[in-house]
């Protein structure tokens, strides 16, 4: 768009740049693409796979960007101790799974089991989620933009630190469900069953909200609130009541996601797990637009996609190595990018103009 | 009832069940058990002790201070004391009984009912708010499955995995040790020692309180002093060997911790001090202000010509250690420095701020490396690459800067901390890895030489740090009261009437982020130097949180805030090794804690005077 | 500035079919107005007539989508708002926007923005020229907290200040960048009968000494008649009249706008 100000009187150098940027990201993409495919070094098979897999992780980023946006559309503010909640979740839990594991209920009952450590996971991070909102962010209500972002960037290390104390600073890994292991083959394409697994539940907690927001009479205290709260108020709302379930509903899902995201890597959880996690959510809510609930949904599943694709498309396709331990790289710069060039995300229809 | 249930009485119960949250708390990660291994006062008190009785001391203190002046009731006021040290006791002894194995069972007991006491007490005070009792049986029905989930989660774990330390890893012997105060094989008695230090401390507390004002405030100048250079004795001790003779600090201290003789002394030499100046500490600063503005000046410059010497003569003051410690300060005032630029002047909350020092310690370490993946082997000097790293910090600053100019707040921080991670993605990548050597970094950068003498130690790397800084502060006063601080100021205040002022708000925000890149990359490029190696490792989002966190603490766009925000929050962790692990937790507390309570930071910045200085007559026209 | 005190024949600000729309809404609709050099012209017109707007579009902050606007002769549409303020157009906010935690006197000093020229570079190495214009900046800043009623707290934080000093001082910063043109959004607004009539006479004297164009939008009609020697009524974002206090309040279509058909009806008969 701001390519054609050419023609008006008024050249603005940064706008310049900007395009300058975007037509060598496009040019990069294109031919890093070009040369993996043109290589066929990665068969379609593996391609699936990798969308698979992609899907997967994207969801679990979808349920976490749930909490920012849910979050966002009502306060106006970035959570960004968000992803300290689902870590919250996710380590409490693994205890519950080791001595789930112990009993040998895991394996016996592996969907009951999983449904108790789910509900426990939510809870604590509710928990937590709330007490965030209580004790850090209600007292700065009303006050500028940054204030609640540093104080949320403090209580983002205070709850790592909190935790690393408590449980100790060293990873842990969530015992392995053996209906979750082996894979479903179909010719060349074989899916784990875990990534099956993890859409579905990512899935079904999402419909979850979905009915909450649309059809249950808090869900539409929430929008009533995220629409404007003086409003709200005079309607005989308790804005207070209605932030406190919004970051415990946030909270909940987020905790969910980190069991979900347990039984999905193998590699364990600590305490700094839900840091990087947390970026990404924020990544995909701004995305889906944030404030937009299917938007971060969207956006969380796109993210993973990308993720999952893009180092072996484009930057395995421009020659660079080790292209997989450049993932978050992938990530981190769709943030960024987003930010540039579509602050109002993909089905963004909030604030573009006096927030961006 | 209402005798007992007063308003008075509930803060009591409040503020004592608050300290002794906080000392749980402490506990439970494992701050109490670190923090005994220093001792405050040799064979007497250790830093854990301390903070058990300080916590219903402070409590007391501030209760009764509250009590007194609200009812007017000092022997109240003191039974507020003693219940505040028994409260603040409460948590932990019940913690303490859980963890035990012959009261386990209270354990069991409780996760037991909670789930139905929380739900009853919930549904009674429904239905006492005039709910429906359908609601509130509703209430009562969900709050005791939602409750009850979390609670047979717990008792599941406890139960299996048997005891609690195999879950919270710091309720472990060490812990209750120190709370017992070494009676753990007899759990009664160490609750019993518990109680009274909790109690005695409250009442001592409460007493202090109501003691007159000038012997109050000679005591907590004395405590506080004896406590504080017990805490740091390691430091007293490296400072004191610089210019005492051994024997004289053998008197003073055992290895590193004060001894009871010499604290004694110190507390009475402090306390003594600290009741000459309660009394007349006034009067001496009456007399000062009534002094005529020559004589005041002329002291002022006496004060400001000790100080210039102390900081000159600062490495051989304090010794070696110390001078680690003070270029590590260094180094994050300057960046402390530059990053104020940025979010204290300008307003932009840059979190990528890590950014600017990677770049400029790979500058030094690609360029002067003696190593593998050094370009070019020692050609080029320390000398001739720090302006190199200054430019290239601030070529990096102004190139990430350019596509977030159209940003603004929240989302202008996020955009520079994904700059920043990218940053730490890529100098660990393989992909750089021949150029910057990935995670093994780049190694024999050597030192700096001034003039054929090689700094290699700290104490002369600290001029290379003091003279940076200073430059910095030089540069940062200067543009706080120009023309170019006060287009940032005012694009901080409100961008969009600083555009409608004719400031061409683009340009004044690349400027910002340009200058306040170039302090980094001196920082990064000195850092570089001075380890002699750069690994990926160094440079992660901590640094960027450690920056921002000084700036917050210290007083945000105040220069001395700044230099008083690294002493401490850099200092303190690298002179208290135990707390260094906690410096995280205590930097988080203290973000959320400042942003409530005190946003301005320790020492506010000052606002420039024009009005009064300028000594303008005003005349009436107007501009002409 | 020569212009002193009489309403010159020239048109210093005009549009040309000047339209601004906002998803669908049309908030300024196709206007064609002038504003005299040298007046005191009021923009006035019921809630939602698009007045705000008006101002954010000649100030650059909005777009606008169709039309042009001529200031001094030379287009400005198209151009950012900083640039429209160093071509000598300011203004002022309806809900006071001062730089809060700035002083008073800086807050004047940025306002004297369009004329400064000091580099970054020179206000390190203080340079003679940065100096100088430091020192002139501070004392015009100085001359013009008196010219505003504000000599002796030009120190203080501006968040600190009374409403009335806020308003005034918001006045003083738009004054400094010497315009041609200043725009004032609701100047009485909030201000009791006395207040508002010192702020009328301040309005009135700012012409007469200074000799700059006043715009104002403003509610209080005998305001608005009292020092107005122009006025451009607003409805819908279109012009429905314009002209001198007398025949705008005599105009029907006004009246309508601001009562209602029937009251319009009950007039004329």
């Amino acid at each position: 768009m701001s390519i054609f100000k050419w023609k008006t009187d008024e050249f603005s150098w940064v706008d310049f740049t900007i395009d300058v940027l975007r037509v060598l990201i496009v040019l990069g993409v294109v031919v890093g693409a070009w040369n993996t495919l043109s290589s066929g070094r990665i068969s379609f098979a593996q391609w699936v796979n990798l969308f698979a897999a992609g899907l997967s992780q994207g969801s679990i980023y979808a349920l976490i960007a749930l909490g920012y946006t849910l979050v966002y559309g009502i306060l106006l503010m970035i959570n960004f101790a968000h992803g300290e909640v689902f870590m919250a979740g996710a380590f409490s839990t693994v205890f519950l799974a080791e001595a789930l594991n112990r009993t040998g209920f895991l394996n016996e009952q592996p969907l009951l089991a999983i449904l108790l450590m789910i509900l426990f996971a939510g809870l604590v991070s509710m928990t937590v989620a709330i007490l965030l909102e209580r004790v850090a962010y209600r007292p700065l209500r009303g006050s500028p933009r940054l204030v609640p972002l540093i104080t949320a960037i403090g209580a983002s290390f205070f709850l790592q630190y909190t935790f690393r104390g408590l449980y100790g600073s060293g990873f842990k890994a969530y015992p392995q469900v053996k209906i979750l292991q082996g894979v479903i083959s179909i010719g060349d394409i074989n899916i784990p069953i875990v990534q099956i697994f993890v859409f579905c539940s990512a899935l079904i907690l999402m419909l979850g909200l979905y009915w909450l927001v649309e059809r249950t009479r808090i869900g539409k205290a929430m929008r009533a609130v995220s629409e404007n709260k003086e409003v709200a108020r005079l309607m005989g709302i308790d804005i207070d009541w209605v932030i406190m379930f919004t970051f415990g509903v946030g909270g909940f899902l987020a905790g969910s996601a980190g069991v979900i995201n347990g039984m999905f890597r193998p590699q364990g959880v600590n305490f700094f797990m839900g840091f990087i996690p947390g970026i990404k959510a924020f990544t995909a809510a701004v995305l889906g637009g944030i404030g937009n609930i299917p938007g971060a949904m969207l956006g969380g599943l796109f993210l993973g996609v990308i993720e999952a694709i893009g180092p072996n498309l484009v930057l395995a396709g421009l020659g660079i190595p080790g292209a997989n331990q450049l993932k978050d790289v992938i990530a981190f710069t769709m943030l960024v990018l987003v930010l540039i060039f579509r602050p109002q995300g993909i089905l963004g229809e909030r604030l573009s103009e006096q927030k961006a | 009832m209402d005798l007992i249930w007063t308003q008075t009485s509930r803060r009591v119960l409040v503020y004592g069940l608050l300290a002794g949250a906080f000392i749980l708390f402490i506990g439970a990660v494992g701050m109490i058990a670190a923090f005994h291994e220093r001792e405050v006062v040799d064979r007497f008190i250790s830093l854990g002790q301390l903070m058990l009785m300080l916590a219903p001391f402070v409590t007391a203190y501030y209760v009764a201070g509250q009590v007194a002046e609200r009812d007017q009731d000092r022997p109240l006021a003191l039974v507020s004391g003693v219940l505040i040290g028994l409260l603040t006791t409460v948590p932990t002894v019940i913690l303490l009984l859980f963890n035990s194995d012959q009261y386990r069972f209270l354990l069991d007991l409780t996760l037991r009912l909670t789930p139905f006491v929380a739900a009853t007490i919930t549904a009674w005070r429904m239905h006492r708010a005039g709910a429906e009792a359908q609601t509130a049986l509703g209430a009562w029905l969900a709050i005791v499955l939602l409750v009850g989930i979390v609670t047979f989660s717990f008792a599941l774990i406890f139960e299996i995995k048997g005891n609690l330390r195999s879950v919270l890893v710091n309720i472990n012997r060490e812990w209750v040790a120190v709370v017992t105060f070494d009676n753990r094989g007899d759990l009664m008695r160490g609750l019993g020692a518990l109680a009274l230090v909790s109690t005695v401390s409250g009442f001592a507390g409460s007493i202090l309180y109501l003691l007159p004002a000038v012997p109050r405030r000679a005591l907590i100048y004395g405590l506080g002093v004896t406590a504080l250079i017990g805490a740091f004795g390691e430091t007293a001790r490296l400072i004191l060997q610089e210019n005492v003779d051994r024997d004289t600090l053998r008197e003073i201290f055992r290895r590193d911790t004060l001894r009871q003789n010499a604290a004694l002394a110190l507390f009475i030499i402090s306390t003594a001090a600290g009741f000459l100046w309660a009394r007349y500490g006034g009067q001496a600063r009456a007399r000062f202000g009534s002094l005529e503005s020559a004589q005041r000046r002329a002291i002022n410059i006496i004060g400001l010509v000790l100080f210039v010497v102390i900081m000159l003569m600062l490495p051989w003051l304090i010794g070696r250690t110390l001078s680690d410690v003070a270029v590590t300060i260094g180094i994050f005032v300057l960046m402390g420095l530059g990053l104020n630029i940025a979010i204290g002047l300008a307003g932009l909350l840059d979190l990528g701020y890590l950014t600017n020092y990677a770049v400029g310690a790979y500058i030094l370490a690609v360029l002067t490396s003696i190593g593998p993946l050094g370009l070019f082997k020692g050609t080029f000097t320390f000398w001739m690459v720090i302006p190199l790293a200054l430019l290239a910090a601030m070529f990096a600053g102004f190139v990430f800067a350019v596509p977030v100019l159209r940003m603004r707040g929240d989302y202008l921080a996020i955009a520079t901390l994904g700059f920043g991670e990218i940053i730490g993605k890529l100098a660990i990548s393989d992909w750089l890895k021949p150029l910057i050597g990935g995670a093994q970094g780049v190694q024999a950068i050597p030192k700096p030489i001034f003039f054929g003498t090689e700094l290699k130690n700290p104490e002369q790397l600290y001029y290379i740090v003091l003279v940076a800084s200073l430059v910095t502060l030089f540069v940062s006063i200067r543009l706080n009261n120009s023309r170019t601080g006060r287009q940032w100021m005012a694009i901080r205040e409100d961008e969009d009437v600083a555009t409608a002022m004719g400031i061409d708000t683009a340009r004044a925000k690349l400027l910002a982020f340009t200058l306040s890149a170039a302090t980094g990359g001196v920082a990064g490029a000195i850092f570089a130097a001075k380890v002699g190696t750069v690994f990926p490792n160094s440079f992660t989002v901590f640094i960027s949180i450690n920056v921002l966190s000084l700036i917050i603490v210290g007083g945000i766009a105040s220069n001395p805030g700044i230099v008083v925000g690294a002493i401490v929050l850099i200092g303190m962790p690298e002179l208290l090794r135990e707390f260094s692990e906690f410096r995280f937790l205590l930097y988080g507390a203290l973000l959320i804690l400042m942003m409530i309570k005190r946003p301005q930071g320790l020492i506010p910045s000052k606002i420039v005077t024009h009005e009064t200085r300028s000594g303008v007559k005003p005349k009436l026209a107007t501009a002409e | 500035m020569a212009r002193k005190g009489k309403v010159g024949e020239t048109r210093i600000l005009e549009s040309v079919g000047m339209t601004k729309r906002f998803e669908g809404l049309v908030a300024v609709d196709s206007l064609d107005f002038h504003i005299p050099d040298g007046a005191i012209a009021s923009i006035i017109g019921p809630n939602g007539a698009g007045k705000t707007t008006f101002f954010n579009c000649i100030t650059g902050f909005y777009e606008i989508d169709e039309g042009e606007i001529l200031f001094d002769g030379a287009r400005i549409n198209g151009r950012s708002p900083d640039q429209i303020a160093r071509a000598g157009i300011s203004r002022t906010y309806q809900n006071i926007r001062l730089f809060n935690n700035m002083s008073a006197i800086e807050n004047i000093m940025v306002g004297q923005e369009p004329h400064l020229k000091s580099s970054w570079i020179g206000a390190i190495f203080g340079s003679p020229s940065t100096r100088q214009e430091d020192a002139l900046t501070e004392e015009r800043a100085s001359e013009l907290l008196h010219f505003v009623g504000l000599e002796g707290k030009g120190d203080m934080l501006s968040k600190n200040l009374s409403y009335g000093d806020q308003r005034r001082l918001e006045i003083g910063r738009a004054l400094a960048s010497q315009p041609k043109l200043i725009l004032l959004d609701e100047p009485t607004a909030g201000m009791n009968p006395r207040e508002t009539i010192e702020t009328t006479a301040f309005i009135r004297r700012l012409r007469d000494e200074i000799g700059i164009t006043i715009v104002l939008i403003e509610h209080d009609m005998r305001v608005v008649m009292d020092i107005s020697e122009h006025i451009t009524v607003l409805d819908y974002g279109r012009k429905i009249a314009e002209g001198l206090p007398a025949d705008i309040q005599t105009n029907l279509d006004v009246i309508e706008a601001y009562l209602g058909r029937g009251a319009a009806a009950s007039l004329e008969n």
